[in-house]
């Protein structure tokens, strides 16, 4: 039965004393590998040398902050309900008198998690933000951890740094004037 | 001056060959990994140390720290004594191959080898069979049926290529008639020629001998006693730990040896080319004494038996990571049906080459 017209019709000749003499068919593949030997590497040596990211990759998430350094989310939660992989969870809370230099709307986001594991990074999340709170980053991917848990990232590894002299409060990163009024406020 | 006894300098020989092979074994665990790696775009291991140069030692240590397992229904003295004489054999026979011509410090003059007797090649063939002995009690032992089957895959193996290789070899005896593995290669040096190497006068019996090293020590593409495809791991299934090791490692020492006794036998051991003009023009031109002019040669021509040795042994590798492995009905063809009527009319070749008065 013919299917297609590409069928190559094949003689099984005898093999010639060359071919049953096995030895130029060695030295052939001996060229071959030889070849190989010389020829450019493929392995890209990881945690030394890394392989540039794609302009458009979509990595770890970051929650930015404003120009005043005031965290933009809301808590509206639209990245959960986008979230194809149920990653993300958050528990809304208000702003109370005296934290207006550290959260933009008066609704903000008490707890904020995004489970890595869960995460497929297809950037659904950022899209569904209204406040432009949630980008994936170009450059950055979760590194490898020995706990599963580890891998469920808080506020305190999500939010954006301030500044690189930014100072940390109970693991929030906060601007020194932040940090100042948030010390006030508790004495 | 140095005064040793003729024993007390073997007896260092002996020592300082035992411990090169056992680290150019070593280091054949490593240099095979590499040469692989290279031979498919790949890099090989670079952590352990610079070029990850001290991966030998990490791999010792993983095998000596594993757990010591015995399968149930062993004979465990027999069990532990497979890869003893596995290991026993392979480093014994390097104790003929000459590695250096003499060296003379005032009235004493030394041979750069471990013992030097007129049955050297018949030493080498009795000890690397004796190697299948290893194999055979080790695969035997376990009391596992994969294992058994490759123990027989080996010694058949082994006794066939044996009668080819044996055979190969006669040809270059009747050419050299002698069997002292040091009057083999100084027959392969007359002074101004370069071209007196054994290969030239038996490029077949060379051939034959070659594919048939690679049988006796059970390289790809004969290495049906530890095929894993489709016997598990052959007659090593049921070992772990440094017997394990024993048995990977006597596998490279007789890679090693099997190099060196190539090389002495066709590849003029350590012969170089110009080495009569080069020790003359030490002499003549330099105004040396005729003996260090000779004890400078001598150590030259170890470096080159070393690189020979090298050489054949990056070529065993390099084979392996080409060839895919041969099917057992196929290896016994090649083995009785190719390789030992070639054998005999290499023999009667070379008988008629003779008489004519041509080599």
């Amino acid at each position: 039965m013919q299917l297609t017209n590409r069928a190559k019709k094949l003689e099984k000749k005898p093999m010639t004393l060359a071919e049953r003499a096995y030895l130029p068919a060695i030295f052939q593949g001996l060229s071959i590998t030889m070849r190989h030997f010389f020829m450019k590497k493929a392995t890209v040596r990881y945690p030394e040398e890394v392989r540039p990211f794609a302009p458009i990759f979509r990595g770890l998430h970051v929650l930015k902050r404003d120009e005043q350094g005031r965290e933009r989310c809301t808590a509206c939660g639209l990245c959960a309900v986008a979230c194809p992989a149920e990653a993300i969870t958050m528990v809304a809370g208000e702003r109370k008198k005296g934290e207006e230099g550290l959260y933009r709307e008066e609704k903000y986001a008490v707890s904020y998690e995004i489970n890595m594991l869960r995460c497929i990074f297809c950037g659904l999340c950022e899209e569904a933000c209204p406040k432009a709170a949630v980008y994936l980053q170009p450059d950055k991917i979760a590194p490898p951890r020995y706990e599963r848990d580890e891998f469920i990232y808080g506020k305190d590894r999500l939010v954006e740094p301030v500044s690189p002299d930014a100072r940390s409060v109970r693991g929030i990163q906060l601007t020194a004037d932040q940090a100042d009024t948030l010390r006030a406020r508790m004495a | 001056m140095i005064e040793l006894p003729a024993l007390g300098w073997q007896s260092i020989v002996i020592f300082v060959v035992f411990a090169l092979s056992l680290l150019i074994a070593t280091y054949c665990t490593y240099a095979e990994r590499v040469i692989a790696a290279f031979l498919q775009d790949r890099v090989g291991p670079d952590r352990a140390g610079p070029y990850g140069l001290l991966q030998p030692l990490a791999d010792a240590v993983k095998m000596f720290t594993k757990e010591e397992f015995f399968p149930g229904g062993a004979n465990k003295a027999l069990f532990v004594f497979g890869p003893c004489l596995a290991m026993i054999t392979a480093l014994m026979s390097s104790a003929v191959i000459p590695f250096g011509n003499n060296m003379s410090f005032g009235n004493n003059a030394f041979f750069l080898q471990g013992i030097e007797v007129n049955i050297g090649m018949l030493w080498v063939f009795g000890v690397v069979s004796l190697g299948v002995y290893g194999v055979m009690i080790g695969g035997w032992a376990s009391n596992n049926k994969f294992s058994l089957l490759g123990a027989i895959r080996a010694a058949s193996q082994n006794i066939s290529y044996e009668l080819a290789m044996g055979m190969a070899l006669i040809a270059v005896l009747m050419i050299s008639g002698t069997l002292s593995l040091r009057e083999i290669t100084l027959q392969q040096s007359v002074a101004g020629e370069w071209h007196t190497w054994n290969i030239v006068k038996q490029p077949l019996g060379f051939i034959i001998f070659l594919v048939c090293a690679f049988a006796e020590t059970n390289r790809t593409p004969f290495d049906l006693p530890e095929c894993e495809t489709e016997l598990v791991g052959g007659y090593h299934t049921e070992y772990s730990s440094m017997k394990l090791g024993l048995y990977l490692f006597s596998e490279y020492v007789n890679i090693f040896v099997v190099s060196a006794v190539m090389s002495v036998l066709y590849f003029g051991g350590f012969n170089f080319p110009f080495q009569y003009e080069l020790r003359d023009w030490f002499v003549n031109s330099q105004g040396w004494e005729l003996a260090s002019a000779q004890n400078l040669i001598t150590l030259l021509g170890t470096v080159g038996l070393f690189l020979k040795i090298f050489a054949f042994i990056f070529f065993f590798m390099w084979i392996r990571w080409t060839l895919p492995r041969f099917r057992y009905d196929q290896l016994m063809r090649l083995g009785w049906t190719i390789l030992i009527p070639l054998a005999v009319f290499n023999i009667v070749l070379t008988g008629g080459l003779i008489l004519a008065g041509v080599i």
